[in-house]
């Protein structure tokens, strides 16, 4: 990775590019999420297109994981290395007098996003895999909706789920701004973009922390 | 007016330094904050200790000499001044200011709040320039058309006077403040275009191999920036950086 992006301002750009792309790739999870809500045999089918389409599965899948893989892992690299640039560190810093916490925590808010992620992986790619081929079950096209709404039966991972996303949107809060100042973009659109990516890191996060609380105070009675 | 003055002392840049208190009495709100601390040093020396080492030149906010972290900001808490341009009335009778030096590992601590900025030099010497022949007949630059607004966003740039400060203000301190200032001042002009593609990569490069840190665009940078140098010339310098190498 350290040839993919070698100096200070190539890291940027990529933290940005990978960044939009997991942005862009939200806006199709949140709305196969929503369908959930409104119509179980949509969320089946999309699903099940989701989970059994080859192109998905092996072409897109894969680009998907290497970009959370790139993100992260530059995003550690970049936090290592802005350590080094101040071994020593101030006795007082007022850090907040010029910089939001948000801007100021990214690796912190980041962090918690990918523990949850190793969550949502442990809950839905590897029970897929384990089902598909591991067990080799049957495709099943009709067994989406009732898993998922089961998964957010306990409590306690419904808890988790929604205090991952209220990170995630204090984390989209300043990346999805930075950005496009990290590609060089600020010019008289900034202000409305700015607007833009807001709006985005508080609305798509509140509908998943909806569809979480929605499946956990409505679970199928058998 | 009554201070408690908590000073970081280091002997040099291999040693351990701490802070140290020193009380001080009879500040005037009308002294700059640099003639407290002279007013500090007098005492010192007449007590037969060492004066604290700080950097000062100009005194009225052109150099870029002096630096210094107060209470956790570097200049202090007003904005768009250097702090030679802080006047003691900013503070209340019987305040504790804290007085660091700016820190980053790509300056390194001289004596006490003094740190070697040359690392800036170093960046300016690896592209901050235009090459043109002086030996007599150098074209007016005045004769070059040039749009006004492209000029005055040259000037504000060319307006950063290599304090440092936005190393000091960044939880990363990356220097990228300065550098895109350096770049952007050229990038605007037409005579700056010729060398483009060469003087941001080179002073990327030189900015990264003095080990400043990356910049995550928290924005410390524009607020502490006595000269008020905006994060659109980082902006500018991502994108002459990439069209750079797009060129290869
Ligand atoms: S950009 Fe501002 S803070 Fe940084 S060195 Fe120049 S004048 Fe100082
Ligand atoms: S001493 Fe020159 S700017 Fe402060």
């Amino acid at each position: 990775m350290s040839g993919l992006a070698k100096t200070s301002v190539a890291r940027k750009v990529v933290m940005a590019l990978s960044g939009l792309f997991l942005v862009l790739f939200l806006i199709l999870h949140v709305t196969i999420n929503l369908t959930s809500v409104i119509s179980p045999d949509t969320f089946n089918t999309m699903s099940h297109f989701m989970g059994y389409n080859p192109v998905v599965q092996f072409l897109m899948q894969p680009i998907l994981i290497a970009g959370v893989i790139v993100h992260f892992v530059m995003g550690i690299v970049l936090e290592i290395q802005n350590r080094k640039a101040r071994a020593v560190r101030y006795v007082k810093f007022a850090g907040g007098a010029s910089a939001p916490w948000v801007s100021r925590n990214m690796i912190i808010t980041g962090l918690v996003v990918l523990a949850f992620l190793g969550l949502h992986f442990y809950d839905f790619w590897l029970h897929e895999m384990n089902y598909k081929f591991v067990q080799a079950n049957p495709e099943d096209p009709t067994r989406y909706y009732a898993e998922t709404v089961e998964k957010f039966a306990p409590i306690w991972r419904t808890v988790i789920y929604v205090i991952s996303f209220v990170l995630l949107s204090l984390h989209l809060w300043h990346g999805f701004a930075s950005s496009f100042q990290s590609m060089g973009i600020n010019n008289k659109y900034s202000s409305g973009i700015r607007s833009f990516t807001r709006l985005y890191a508080i609305v798509v996060p509140l509908i998943f922390i909806f569809i979480a609380l929605y499946h956990h105070l409505n679970p199928i009675t058998h | 007016m009554k201070l408690l003055l908590k000073i970081w002392r280091q002997k040099d840049g291999s040693s351990k330094g701490k802070l140290v208190d020193y009380p001080i009495d009879g500040i005037e709100g009308d002294m700059s904050f640099l003639e407290m601390l002279d007013v500090l040093n007098q005492e010192l020396i007449e007590k037969g200790d060492e004066p604290v080492v700080f950097d000062h030149d100009c005194r009225e906010g052109i150099c870029g000499s002096c630096s210094l972290m107060i209470n956790g900001e570097p200049h202090g808490p007003d904005r768009l001044i250097t702090t030679c341009q802080l006047h003691m009335r900013r503070f209340n009778d019987g305040d504790t200011i804290v007085i660091e030096p700016f820190r980053a590992t790509a300056f390194p601590i001289i004596r006490d709040l003094m740190v070697d900025r040359t690392a800036f030099d170093r960046i300016q010497q690896a592209g901050g320039y235009i090459s043109v022949n002086t030996s007599g007949n150098t074209v007016d630059a005045n004769a070059i058309p040039i749009e006004k607004a492209k000029a005055d966003e040259s000037f504000e740039a060319a307006s950063c006077i290599g304090c440092g400060a936005c190393v000091a203000a960044c939880k990363n301190a990356s220097a990228m403040l300065f550098t895109s200032a350096k770049v952007s001042q050229f990038a605007l002009l037409p005579q700056g275009k010729v060398e483009a593609t060469d003087r941001v990569q080179n002073m990327v490069r030189q900015m990264d191999l003095e080990g400043f840190g990356n910049c995550t665009n928290t924005g410390a940078c524009e607020v502490e920036c006595p000269k008020g140098i905006s994060l659109e010339n980082i902006a500018r310098m991502n994108r002459e950086y990439l069209m750079a190498t797009a060129k290869g």
